[in-house]
């Protein structure tokens, strides 16, 4: 069962969200793609973490309250899936895949040299908010292995050099 | 074998829907609205293709188990939760020829009878998300879906639903769990999805690559697709390949091929020039087959007689120079992270199996471990929980310790004590503190 550290729990900050028009709208017309309106949750979820960034209890009390569900049931939805960021997030989130194809060919090495340029271990954030570091499980590329997402993008047969190239390139952006 | 679901692969605006219809597109969707639902049905059953998602299910039987004086609605659902360690051949369809999985979704729905569909996708999949929602829009605008179907008076919407992160959800009952807006919670079943399905109706699930297959049987008949690999082990399939070898990538084959071919002829042999040890043949789920076994055919029946499976067709290649011990520990690692929790077998289990193997790992291997490991095994496998997870970490964790035994041995005869634990001690504040007793 996927559980989270403690030290990860979501600040209970009291935060309001009100949906504006925009968002009305695209609600609206996810829930008629569905008989029911329980139905619409996971791709409403998706459109409020895009729009707020994550899913703050704030949105889980308004999602909830749109759908006619408890938070209590919104809330146990979002924790059960891997991506929905229950905390804010940093810039950029390195998913690293550690499953066989990619741990046998390299993600090791990334891995490590990961958090030594970074100085974070998995599930740690560095202090100016770049990045994150995020162990997770096959991707679905093994065939270009070792893959590493970096929030929606893959970035596949990766080496430490290709690896220092994007994360150069990342931290150039801000 | 000239290739049919990859055919499109490397060519220009290969996802196009002009480039689909120059390849005669679509015609296998024009054919099957002539011919009506039972008619398609039968030439997918006489086809004999069976579901590419794992368990080799036989398509045309599983459609035909729609009740058919059901007033409706019904679904059908494309499964697309490509999950499966190991496993990289759905999203090669996506990228390069999506129309086919749309096409093939069309004439499935239209078989039976439904005028919803769903593709369930992988939430890590944005990129491929957004193809699909492409590939839909200009079906739609081409009149292959959407109200009247071509003037046939069938309609038929299709919407593409993102997961969130959960392995489970590829499980077919899960997956449904997860349309509907709830938590990833495999079913009981009976009944089965096809009477009793997405929002209580009748649904038929099938894989991308399953669906990718259809249009083709139309149009080229159920004859030409049997004629590819053997008996009841029919039609191309996609191997994904990787691992330790020259050429990771996903190859198409017939049925029946064998693992030797894959492994040396397509995807270039062991890299490095190194051995092989040991493979997965389909998906870190199926037992491992360790190199003498490289000579089975790569079907659903050798791998059975294999005592393992074809699974999804994701072959993993180990070279000699890795550690059995430790791959047994990553698939545990897997599976404890992506069960669902509901059952004790499998939630304690998975547990109790990454436990054991990361203490092996960490060099205080106890001689009852292997033992210890193939009993948990036992427990949560052979139909002892709600759905298959608990076989699909017990099965390839115990062909590990059965057939790399040694390895083990090895660990646990050079291994040290584990230093004492310092267990907290509770505060003991008298009787006065308790509850009165
Ligand atoms: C734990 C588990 C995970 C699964 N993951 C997938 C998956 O990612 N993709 C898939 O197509 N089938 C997956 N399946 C198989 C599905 O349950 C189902 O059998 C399949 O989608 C049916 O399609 P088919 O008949 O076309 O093969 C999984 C099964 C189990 C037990
Ligand atoms: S076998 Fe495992 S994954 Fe499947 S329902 Fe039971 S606990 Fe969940
Ligand atoms: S093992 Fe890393 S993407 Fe599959």
């Amino acid at each position: 069962m996927s559980t989270r550290p403690i030290e990860a729990a979501p600040p209970r900050t009291v935060q309001t969200v009100t949906f504006d028009a925009t968002m009305d709208a695209r609600i609206a017309e996810l829930r008629q793609r569905y008989p029911t309106s329980r139905a619409a949750l996971l791709p409403v979820l998706w459109l409020c973490q895009e729009r707020y960034g994550w899913i703050s209890p704030g949105v889980i009390r308004a999602v909830a309250e749109r759908l006619g569900e408890s938070p209590a049931f919104v809330e146990g939805v979002v924790t059960f899936y891997t991506m929905y960021q229950t905390a804010p997030p940093a810039r950029y989130v390195l998913q690293v895949c550690t499953t066989l194809s990619c741990a046998w060919t390299g993600a090791r090495e990334l891995v490590a040299h990961l958090k030594e340029r970074l100085g974070i271990g998995f599930g740690e954030t560095t202090p100016d908010g770049t990045f994150q570091l995020v162990g997770v499980q096959c991707l679905g590329a093994c065939g270009r292995a070792p893959v590493i997402q970096i929030n929606d993008d893959y970035y596949e047969d990766l080496d430490v050099a290709r690896l220092d190239a994007i994360l150069d390139e990342l931290s150039g952006r801000r | 074998m000239e290739p049919v679901l990859l055919r499109a692969r490397g060519a220009a605006d290969s996802r196009a829907i002009t480039t689909y219809l120059k390849a005669g597109g679509y015609e296998g969707w024009k054919k099957a609205l002539a011919m009506g639902p039972d008619a398609v049905t039968k030439e997918v059953s006489d086809s004999e293709l069976r579901g590419r998602g794992g368990a080799g299910f036989p398509t045309g039987r599983k459609w035909s188990f729609v009740p058919k004086d059901h007033p409706g609605p019904r679904y059908l659902v494309c499964n697309a939760d490509e999950s499966e360690p190991g496993t990289f051949k759905d999203r090669e369809i996506i990228e390069y020829d999506p129309h086919q999985v749309i096409e093939g979704i069309a004439i499935a729905s239209f078989a039976i009878k439904a005028n919803t569909a769903y593709i369930y996708i992988r939430g890590e999949f944005v990129r491929w998300a957004r193809i699909l929602e492409e590939t839909i829009t200009e079906a739609r605008q081409h009149g292959f879906l959407g109200k009247n179907v071509l003037g046939s008076g069938f309609d038929l919407d299709v919407w593409v639903h993102r997961g969130a992160g959960a392995y489970i959800c590829g499980e077919e009952t899960a997956l449904l769990e997860s349309i509907e807006g709830k938590r990833g919670f495999p079913r009981l079943k009976p009944p089965f999805p096809a009477v009793v399905g997405l929002f209580g109706k009748p649904t038929v699930i099938n894989n991308v690559e399953t669906l990718a297959c259809v249009p083709h049987i139309i149009t080229r008949g159920a004859a030409w697709f049997a004629g590819i690999g053997r008996a009841k082990n029919t039609g191309p399939k996609l191997f994904g390949v990787s691992g330790h070898v020259n050429r990771p990538g996903v190859y198409e084959l017939p049925l029946g091929v064998t693992f030797r071919e894959i492994i040396e002829e397509h995807a270039g042999g062991v890299r490095g020039g190194r051995k092989l040890k040991a493979f997965f043949p389909g998906g870190s789920s199926a037992p491992v087959l360790t190199a003498a076994e490289v000579d089975v055919k790569a079907d659903f029946d050798a791998c059975a007689e294999a005592k393992t499976m074809l699974g999804s067709g994701g072959i993993i290649v180990f070279d000699d120079s890795v550690d059995m011990v430790e791959v047994a520990d990553n698939v545990a690692h897997f599976y404890a992270h992506e069960s669902c929790g509901q059952c004790t077998p499998c939630r304690e289990g998975s547990d109790w199996c990454m436990d054991i193997l990361d203490r092996l790992m960490a060099g205080h291997g106890l001689p009852a471990d292997p033992d210890t490991l193939l009993r948990i095994c036992r427990f949560a496998s052979g139909g002892m929980t709600i759905c298959p997870l608990g076989d699909a970490f017990a099965l390839p964790i115990t062909s590990l310790v059965t057939k790399f035994r040694d390895e083990f041995e090895r660990h646990i005869a050079a291994a040290t004590p584990l230093p004492p634990r310092k267990l907290p001690v509770l505060p003991w504040a008298g009787p006065k503190a308790g509850f009165g007793i």
